[in-house]
């Protein structure tokens, strides 16, 4: 049970790590995993070069439009540092609300001057460019309702374990916009979305081939992974956990229970990405289910909603998350009701 | 009460240090508040534990005079347990944020301690005699049998030795939502008032199942939450003032004749920001993590990541003064955000006479500053320099790139070794600083 649990974690830390590289922005690196509909698209805002170029020269070029390149990558590491802190799951123990609110302010601040900057612009659309539609990715769906499975075969072919925490965003909202006492609940939906995708590994035929692979390299990576004791590894892991945190609107979640999470990092498809740090505790059983029963967490980009003056942007994305909680709801009965 | 240092008149030399030696050290026992009580008499410590260890003041041996006494172990209690918050699934920390002191009335002695919820009110009181000779019962307390009285006689007291309780004696419970960050008790001696991350609650010592709450911040809607409560202090003679301070680096004085929910201040004290300093981490330097009166009650100080500001309470656009307590940190506030160290919260305190104030920074280090030299100076409180009544040497951090001898440079400070809590006791120039689960007592050498 241990191994299934952590089995669909690294699935889903892998396709949301984020590494504070400052020599590489997370939010312009790309690669073949993703379906040629999203590339071209970013291709299209003339953005960044598609092919997987000197990553320096895209940050650069980027940056050049901005300030100067080394400033920018400072500011940028510094954001995903603090939305790093935000994250960080405080297992028993409330977390410092001043902490967080300093943090939160900080990365307020430096939102403002990217937005100013055209900066912050560009990072969005980024995020929204990487973040997988709902529609596209059912595993869901099919598990709970045995309905069309070859149909929606057909579309996913990105990995499961972003639709599974599109979905771990939805249903943890869900039960967020209840009262305080039911937050407990939510926090035991964020495995389910991990499972979901493990699950649908198993009972389907869906193209699951590529991510079956991530799987086992995963597996071997992990060790290579415990080794790094950088701040990047909890980073990463952390990202990922994040993603599958709620997105709470209300402003209590966020500070009621003082997790604030960062907007989801691009699933970075580069192989490497994906098989980032990952912090050996979360293979800890009771280390993840401690987690889960703290305070709610929050979606990635309810922060970003409220810092940011491009709303909309991140609204986007965090709907289509939100779509698919009803469906999560309904599994986390099955898995864990049972 | 003489200065801070330097000339041949003053030097603080070491007295004592209680705690654990190895270099294991257990969370519970790392110190977390220090405080002298009014007549000095006493020093209170609470830890992460939630235990509180009271020292008590030898006097001096008559053969030397010149040396103070010793401060020894005088009672050690629990004053907090663990508790665990079943609505939200979370740990209350037993930790003793804050000990503040009671003046004292009679015999007892009185104490408020608190963690992150609840407030307790501490009676120590000494008992030295005990009854002997009842009627009823032997010596070992076993009934004695009521036909073998043939006489009767009147219980004696006959004196014991010294057994120092300390007892509970009010629970100040379920006030809070956030974290308890201050208390301070009002100049009445009768009110005392509590402050968590955003909301300030006055308090009748009597009364436990109510408290009024006098200042608000939260807002409506969390998300538009961006500066908390840091600290809060009574004013020491008018019982109606008081003061907080908040992450922005704003101090506000309110006074609770003007309202009952004293939301909106009397006095704004607010430095305006240099323009020319501003980064991303200025607001979070700027976050006061302790204020505190002046004993005269005109002057207030204000501690912030890298200074010490004292604010006259007459003028609310700027500190009368600004010492700089490490301000060759400031090159390295990215790594100290990174390493959390920047959310470190230091505390400050003032010497008997308002001539001097303290505070702690890393590396074990301690800093003073005297008001009417200007001088200052850095000690350090390790097992190296704990010679007894051996003289403390200045220590001095290299900013240059030229380190001098005995001089330490900046990357070879101790981030882990913080001295966040300081206290100066109320009359002699005796300090107590605390260094992790060390409490070091320095005191002067008058030559």
């Amino acid at each position: 049970m241990t191994f299934f649990f952590s089995l669909i974690l690294s699935t889903v830390r892998k396709c949301y790590s984020m590494r504070a590289r400052t020599q590489r922005p997370p939010a312009f690196r790309r690669d073949n995993m993703f379906p040629k509909g999203t590339k071209r698209k970013f291709s299209d805002s003339g953005e960044e070069p598609v092919s997987s170029g000197d990553q320096g020269q895209v940050a650069s070029s980027m940056a050049a439009r901005t300030l100067s390149s080394s400033y920018s990558l400072q500011r940028q590491s510094l954001l995903d540092m603090s939305l790093i802190k935000l994250q960080l799951c405080h297992m028993l123990v409330e977390p410092n609300l001043c902490r967080s609110v300093l943090i939160a302010n900080t990365v307020r601040q430096i939102q403002e001057e990217m937005t100013q900057d055209g900066t912050w612009q560009i990072m969005t659309q980024a995020l929204a460019a990487a973040q997988c539609p709902s529609d596209r990715l059912v595993a869901t769906e099919v598990l709970c309702r045995q309905t069309d499975a070859a149909a929606q075969a057909g579309q996913s072919s990105k990995p499961f374990s972003v639709v599974g925490l599109d979905e771990g965003y939805h249903s943890e909202e869900v039960v967020m916009e209840g009262d305080v006492g039911t937050e407990v609940n939510m926090s035991t939906l964020s495995p389910v979305s991990p499972q979901l995708s493990s699950s649908s590994y198993l009972t389907g035929p869906f193209g699951m081939g590529p991510c079956w692979e991530e799987e086992e390299e995963d597996g071997e990576c992990e060790e290579d992974e415990e080794e790094d004791s950088e701040v990047c590894v909890s980073e990463g892991e952390d990202g990922d956990r994040d993603h599958m945190r709620a997105d709470s609107r209300t402003g209590e979640q966020v500070f009621g229970t003082f997790e604030i999470k960062h907007p989801a990092p691009p699933p970075d498809p580069a192989l490497e990405e994906l098989f980032s740090d990952v912090d050996p505790s979360y293979y800890d059983l009771d280390t993840v289910l401690t987690g889960m029963q703290s305070a709610p967490k929050m979606g990635p980009y309810d922060l970003l909603e409220s810092l940011s003056s491009h709303g909309p942007t991140a609204l986007s994305s965090s709907s289509s998350c939100r779509s698919d909680l009803n469906e999560l709801d309904h599994i986390m009965e099955i898995i864990v009701g049972s | 009460m003489a200065g801070v240092a330097g000339g041949n008149d003053f030097q603080w030399c070491f007295s004592q240090v209680k705690g654990a030696i190895d270099e294991d050290v257990a969370e519970a026992d790392i110190i977390s508040t220090v405080e002298f009580n009014y007549s000095g008499e006493l020093l209170a410590t609470g830890d992460k534990g939630g235990r509180v260890v009271i020292f008590q003041h030898e006097q001096e041996s008559k053969n030397r005079p010149h040396l103070r006494g010793e401060y020894n172990v005088y009672s050690t209690f629990q004053s907090h347990e663990p508790e665990f918050d079943y609505l939200k699934s979370l740990e209350i920390e037993e930790k003793i944020n804050k000990i503040r002191w009671l003046p004292q009335q009679n015999a007892a002695h009185f104490l408020l301690s608190t963690n992150d919820k609840t407030i307790k009110l501490w009676k120590i009181s000494e008992r030295d005699k005990r009854a002997e000779g009842y009627n009823l019962k032997d010596e070992d307390g076993r009934l004695r049998d009521p036909f073998r009285i043939t006489s009767l006689r009147v219980p004696v007291l006959m004196p014991m030795d010294l057994m120092v309780e300390a007892s509970p004696r009010r629970i100040f419970a379920n006030a809070h939502t956030y974290h308890i960050n201050s208390i301070s008790v009002n100049s009445d001696h009768e009110t005392y008032l509590s402050a968590d991350d955003l909301r300030i609650n006055l308090w009748h010592l009597e009364i436990t199942d109510r408290s009024f709450n006098i200042v608000d911040i939260k807002p409506a809607n969390m998300e538009e939450l961006t500066e908390v409560i840091t600290a809060a202090e009574c004013h020491p003679h008018q019982c109606n003032v008081f003061v907080y301070s908040s992450s922005k680096g704003t101090i506000r004085l309110c006074d609770m004749r003007a309202a009952a929910l004293c939301d909106r201040h009397s006095k704004f004290f607010e430095e305006p920001e240099d323009p020319s300093s501003r980064s991303f981490f200025s607001e979070i330097i700027s976050s006061i993590s302790d204020v505190k009166f002046s004993h005269s009650g005109r002057y207030m100080m204000t501690r912030d990541y890298l200074s010490v500001k004292f604010w006259d309470l007459n003028m609310e656009n700027r500190p009368v003064e600004t010492y700089q307590v490490h301000e060759y940190l400031r090159s390295k506030l990215c790594s100290l955000y990174e390493n959390d160290c920047i959310f470190d919260k230091f505390e400050c305190c003032w010497n008997g006479t308002d001539s001097a104030i303290m505070t702690g920074s890393y590396n074990n280090f301690f800093r003073m500053f005297d008001r009417n030299t200007r001088r200052d100076i850095t000690l350090e409180a390790s097992r190296e320099s704990s010679k007894p009544r051996a003289t403390l040497k200045p220590r001095k951090v290299s900013t240059g790139g030229k380190r001098k001898k005995d001089e330490i440079s900046v990357d070879s400070l101790d981030f882990n070794k913080k001295i966040l809590h300081t206290a100066w006791h109320p009359k002699d120039n005796v300090i107590a600083v605390a260094a992790t689960n060390n409490l070091y007592i320095f005191q002067d050498k008058i030559n």
